[in-house]
This record gives structure tokens, C-alpha cells and sequence, in this order.
């Protein structure tokens, strides 16, 4: 049996707030804009998709990725 | 019923951790924060108390002495600097003992103090919760993700309370900082677990944050707090806090579960 590494996103203080929204699409916006500044197999940014897991809703994930593939997502990629 | 009621109270042989018939206060603190709720409702309630104590005898005293019988001819008293100036300021004091517990303790509610250990998102579903623990995944395929819907009424098993129990609960490490992202999928709903201290509020298109950090091991029971349909009294909470070690391997279980 695998170990399970207990970790997650940390706090982050530019998202202090209850409403965390921005702060799941923050980062999975970081995460794609670190994969097309480093390239898809950078390690740097395997973080960030971590992150952006942990954080955002997986029906919300698969949207974003739906709207990417077509070229109609809205954030700064 | 009542007696059943109040050996809960008063004996504490185990800890309210679900609502009980005829229950009059609050479940049993499982969090800091629900034990900061309970210890502000006391000291408001002292307050209250000598508020209610002290316009009691002035009512009464009133009735009592200036009434048609005892005092045909009333006073015509207009004002009275210094008994306006005492009653501006003294209820302006009681209200400031109010506040500065209850602001500390909303403060101490949503602080970013500490880094959570784990992140569980509960989704509302039109009628079931969805709960995803994203942080074991290494793609954006969930790899560990339940629905956790309610014991219909007619279903069940001894000792089970009626309309609270769900067949899949959510298994949460105690003595841990815990991260629930709450949002819905549908309509408007909420994430509600009183011995946690925990009502959070769900809104399409929005994920709202609230950290707990259960203290013992036990099985806690929420219900919905959004009037939100039909079947709303039907999508109870269940949070089951074990220890940090039983939670691990809860986990490997149902990756190995869900990933086979």
C-alpha cells in the first residue's frame, strides 16, 4: 500500500478571503502559463497543478479545459 | 425523551454530536471555534440576563406605582439630562463587552493563519453531496471522489437516526487543519455541521472556503441550511473524524478502490 502524502495548496494571502473562486482559477491559470513559458514537462509547474486540484471543483477543471481546447477561455493564458 | 435530553446536557456520558429530541442548547463543541461560539452565547447571556432583570423591575415598578389608583395625577417630567445622559452611555458600554468577543471571534473564523493539510471540497447536487479530495491526484481525472447520498426514511438499520445518516460519509483526520471548499453544482446550498461550528454557504459559480480542525475522533452530523426544493431536509452531512493514521489508510483503500 502506497503511502498517501498528506499535503495540500497552502494558505495564500492574496486569497484571505471566504469566497476562494479567485484563487482556484488564479492557479490554474499560473499552472498553464508556467507550462507554455517551460514546456509541458516542466517540474517546476507540477506544483501548481497540484494546487490548482486541490482547489478548483473537477466540473469547473473540465470546463476550463473544454474552453481552452476551443480557444474560448476567458483568463490570461 | 426529555430526560434522555438532558442526561446529554448534564451527564456526559457521550457527546451531542447530532441534533436530539427537545434539545434546547446548543451539540457538543468538536472545533475551537464551535467552543468560541458556545463561550460568546454565555457571556452574551449574562448580559442578557441583567438587561432583562433590570427593565423587568423598572416595568414592573412602574405598573406598580403610577397607575389610576395610587397616582391620579402624573408627572410631567420632559427631561432629565442626567438620566438621558446614563442611558445613552451604559447601553452603549454593554454593547461594546458585546462586540469585541463576538468580532474576535468572527475575525479568528476566517484568518489565513495556518497552512491547511488537506483540502476537501463538498458539492451540492440537487439532492446529494459530491465530495472530490483532490490532493492525491496526479491528473485532472479525480481520483478520489464520492457521492453521499441519504438513508431513505424507510431504510434504516438500528441505531441509525432517522434522516441523518448517509451512506457514504466523509471520512476527515482529527487534530488536523482541514480546508472545505464548498460550491454547488445546481442551486444554491450549504455545508452545515454544528458541532464543528461550521454553516457555509453555497453558491453556483462560487467556491467558498471554511477551515475546521476537529479535536476528537467522532461521527458528526449536519444538515442542510439553504431552503433550497423538494427534497431539502433530505441531504444530511456526515463528517467521521478518525485519527490521522486511520484517514491514511482510508484513503490508499479508496484510491485503490476507485482507481481499479
Amino acid at each position: 500500500m502506497a503511502e498517501i502524502e498528506i499535503k495540500t495548496a497552502p494558505a495564500d494571502f492574496r486569497f484571505p478571503t471566504t469566497n476562494q473562486t479567485r484563487h482556484c482559477f488564479t492557479r490554474y491559470v499560473e499552472f498553464h502559463r508556467c507550462v507554455s513559458a517551460k514546456g509541458d514537462e516542466a517540474a517546476e509547474c507540477e506544483k501548481f497543478a497540484k494546487y490548482y486540484r486541490s482547489l478548483c471543483p473537477a466540473e469547473w477543471v473540465d470546463r476550463w479545459n473544454e474552453q481552452r481546447e476551443n480557444g474560448t477561455f476567458a483568463g490570461p493564458l | 425523551m426529555i430526560l434522555r435530553s438532558l442526561s446529554c446536557r448534564f451527564l456526559t456520558i457521550a457527546l451531542c454530536d447530532a441534533a436530539e429530541p427537545w434539545q434546547l442548547g446548543s451539540q457538543d463543541a468538536a472545533t475551537p471555534m464551535m467552543q468560541g461560539i458556545i463561550d460568546l452565547h454565555h457571556d452574551i447571556f449574562f448580559f442578557l440576563i441583567l438587561i432583562l432583570v433590570f427593565v423587568s423591575r423598572m416595568l414592573v415598578r412602574a405598573l406598580w406605582h403610577f397607575n389610576e389608583q395610587t397616582n391620579p395625577i402624573p408627572q410631567r417630567i420632559v427631561h432629565g439630562t442626567t438620566i438621558e445622559i446614563i442611558r445613552t452611555i451604559f447601553p452603549s458600554v454593554i454593547l461594546l463587552f458585546i462586540a469585541i468577543p463576538s468580532f474576535a471571534l468572527l475575525y479568528s473564523m476566517d484568518g489565513v493563519l495556518v497552512d491547511p493539510a488537506i483540502t476537501i471540497k463538498a458539492i451540492g447536487h440537487q439532492w446529494y453531496r459530491t465530495y472530490e479530495y483532490s490532493d492525491y491526484n496526479s491528473s485532472d481525472e479525480q481520483s478520489l471522489t464520492f457521492d453521499s447520498y441519504t438513508i431513505p426514511e424507510d431504510d434504516p438499520e438500528l441505531g441509525q437516526s432517522r434522516l441523518l445518516e448517509v451512506d457514504n460519509r466523509v471520512v476527515v483526520p482529527a487534530k488536523t487543519h482541514l480546508r472545505m471548499i464548498v460550491t454547488p453544482a445546481d442551486v444554491p446550498h450549504s455545508w452545515a455541521v454544528p458541532s464543528s461550528g461550521v454553516k457555509c454557504d453555497a453558491v453556483p459559480g462560487r467556491s467558498n472556503l471554511t477551515s475546521i480542525s476537529v479535536q476528537r475522533e467522532g461521527v458528526y452530523y449536519g444538515q442542510c441550511s439553504e431552503i433550497r426544493g423538494t427534497n431539502h431536509a433530505f441531504t444530511p452531512i456526515v463528517v467521521e473524524a478518525v485519527t490521522l493514521k486511520d484517514y491514511a489508510d482510508w484513503v490508499s483503500n479508496q484510491l485503490i478502490l476507485q482507481t481499479n
